[in-house]
């Protein structure tokens, strides 16, 4: 297992979000965790990567590991550097006033791991995105909401990432730019990319990944491979639309 | 070639003012003009760090200038002269000449220590509130200086000129020029080397976007650290240079019109641009020493023309009217400064043949 999650308990304040949730990603998989607004998926990622306050939450009880070792209480730019592991935040983040290729090179802020690494993810991602090769001299805020994505996607690999967190990355994306950006996804993942995709849109989610959890007012309620989910009446009816 | 330009420009210059101050062609009122703006271009450079590179609000950087000014006078006058507080000198006054650039280190050391004081409350807190808490740092500096009776307190602390003249007595040349040549030369490319630097980058990603900048592993806490005590370090060097300059140093000078002051030449030169502060400090030192006489004319004229009654002079207080002012139009008619946040080369492309750095 790469990552697992323990029994989770999580509060904002006096108001816990998180009733003890438990879920794992082993390596290479594409995991999702689906769920409607409010549910807890965001909350669930702020406490695996720790974002700076004041958003933070506060964990109170059960772990998160990762390859067995806890990592409760590590900052975000450990977990980044050490474990090799990042978010595509909700928003995507990116440096507006800087261009495309800036922004990437940017990524690669505290990487250790030589010249000819760089190299080789920079030319993956420019060539796995070939709209992030066209507008590499382009402000990045000028790209559209769908280009912005594959950027933070294309940035937090650029870290030297194995393991990606996407928070949403459907969200505001016209479709045809939205099953582009998957199927780059899908081959990033079939390159060694472990994936943890936090989604509303349950279809997509389920197309895409292998294995899903069913997050619901901060409780798991299914789990299952994505078929099993696709099939089971309770998800079909709540998330799939009949 | 390119290499070498700035340094033989410096050069050059700094013998230009060893010889003009050495031979009188330089008055001592133009020599502590020009000292000023030494300081000042140090003050400026050193907050825009924290104004501009790193987008918070600091409004009380005249306290960790305090902090500096106050702890070189206090260290030189106990080592290298006979005084009142201290006594007998600890080492003599004719180490001063050597040990004088050590006092200033002290006194910015001492700076950037305070100026955790500022650093650390701004790893959970932004934008107005670290305004706020950077405010009260600087009254805990002042309010500590003027209650300390054994300095001087309120009324202030003296005994630098001393100093100053032992150290000509050994080796006559003008040190305190030179070391505020030497001072403004180290900060302005200490700041670049730092602002330009793989690890100063942390710093803009810090302005854009915190959780942007998390995400792509820069460790926001240490940047911030790190850019503070710099930056007030700096200031506790311009402070110790500002103490000697002068001779005497006094809490009031050190109030939150002086951290104005130094705000109005950040932001007039452009957030984020080393060369925009730089040329603001000096146009800054040249305004006032200009509003100096201003107002003496000024008096005399409304005066002569009887606009204003016989018991009323129009001071030098009137500074503090025209500056802030000065602050309101720029926020008013040009919020990005000269500069914007460009630099000197990318608004004038040729002077890149001229000169090289790094990074």
């Amino acid at each position: 297992m790469l990552l697992s999650v323990q029994n989770l308990r999580v509060k904002y304040g006096n108001i816990e979000a998180l009733h003890g949730i438990s879920f794992h990603v082993n390596r290479g998989e594409i995991v999702t965790l689906i769920g409607a607004n409010g549910a807890g998926k965001t909350t669930t990622l702020l406490s695996i990567m720790r974002l700076p306050p004041p958003e933070a939450p506060k964990v109170v009880e059960g772990d998160i590991l990762y390859e067995g070792q806890s990592i409760l209480g590590w900052e975000t730019h450990d977990v980044v550097r050490k474990l090799h592991m990042d978010l595509s935040p909700e928003g995507r983040r990116i440096f507006g006033n800087l261009t495309v290729m800036e922004n990437l090179v940017l990524a690669t802020y505290a990487r250790k791991d030589g010249e000819e690494a760089i190299a080789r993810d920079l030319d993956r991602v420019l060539s796995l995105f070939p709209r992030m090769s066209e507008r590499r001299k382009q402000r990045s805020e000028s790209l559209s909401g769908g280009e912005q994505q594959m950027l933070a996607v294309g940035r937090a690999i650029m870290t030297g990432c194995d393991f990606i967190l996407l928070d949403e990355p459907s969200m505001g994306l016209a479709p045809l730019l939205m099953y582009e950006m998957f199927r780059t996804l899908k081959k990033l993942n079939e390159l060694g990319l472990t994936i943890l995709l936090i989604e509303q849109n349950a279809k997509v989610a389920l197309n895409f990944a292998h294995r899903g959890y069913v997050l619901d007012t901060g409780e798991i309620k299914t789990s299952g491979t994505a078929e099993e989910l696709k099939r089971d009446p309770e998800v079909k009816k709540a998330y799939l639309g009949g | 070639m390119q290499r070498l330009t700035v340094p033989a420009l410096l050069a050059c210059l700094f013998a230009v003012l060893l010889w003009a101050a050495g031979t009188g062609a330089l008055n001592v009122y133009w020599q502590s003009v020009l000292m000023f703006m030494g300081v000042n271009i140090i003050l400026a450079t050193s907050l825009n760090i924290i104004n501009g590179n790193m987008g918070e609000f600091s409004c009380g950087h005249a306290g960790f200038m305090a902090v500096g000014a106050y702890v070189s006078s206090l260290l030189s006058v106990a080592l290298f002269t006979k005084s009142q507080v201290f006594g007998e000198p600890l080492i003599g006054p004719s180490a001063a000449v050597w040990l004088f650039p050590l006092v200033l280190i002290a006194g910015a050391l001492a700076a950037s220590l305070v100026g955790l004081l500022v650093a650390i409350p701004s790893f959970k807190t932004r934008g107005d509130y670290l305004a706020i808490i950077t405010i009260a740092a600087a009254y805990i500096v002042k309010s500590t200086i003027e209650n300390i009776g054994a300095i001087g307190g309120a009324r202030g602390f003296m005994g630098m000129s001393a100093v100053m003249s032992a150290m000509n007595e050994t080796i006559n040349l003008p040190w305190i020029m030179i070391w505020v040549f030497v001072g403004t030369v180290f900060s302005v490319w200490l700041i670049r080397r730092f602002i330009y630097s793989t690890f100063g980058k942390g710093v803009d990603a810090i302005c854009q976007d915190e959780i942007a900048a998390e995400i792509m592993s820069v460790n926001t806490d240490r940047v911030k650290l790190v850019a503070f005590m710099v930056s007030c370090g700096l200031a506790g060097l311009a402070g110790g240079l500002f103490a000697h300059i002068l001779g005497y140093v006094n809490p009031g000078t050190f109030t939150i019109l002086k951290s104005t002051e130094i705000m109005v030449m950040v932001y007039l030169g452009g957030m984020g641009s080393l060369s925009g502060s730089v040329l603001a400090a000096i146009l800054m030192t040249l305004l006032i020493e200009y509003l100096r006489d201003a107002f003496g004319f000024l008096n005399t004229f409304l005066h002569y023309i009887s606009v204003i009654p016989d018991s009323y002079e129009v001071t030098q207080v009137w500074k503090w009217v025209v500056i802030p002012l000065l602050l309101v139009l720029l926020m008013q008619f040009r919020p990005e400064g000269i500069m914007g946040r460009r630099e000197l080369a990318d608004v004038f492309p040729g002077l890149r043949k001229f000169y090289k750095f790094k990074g």
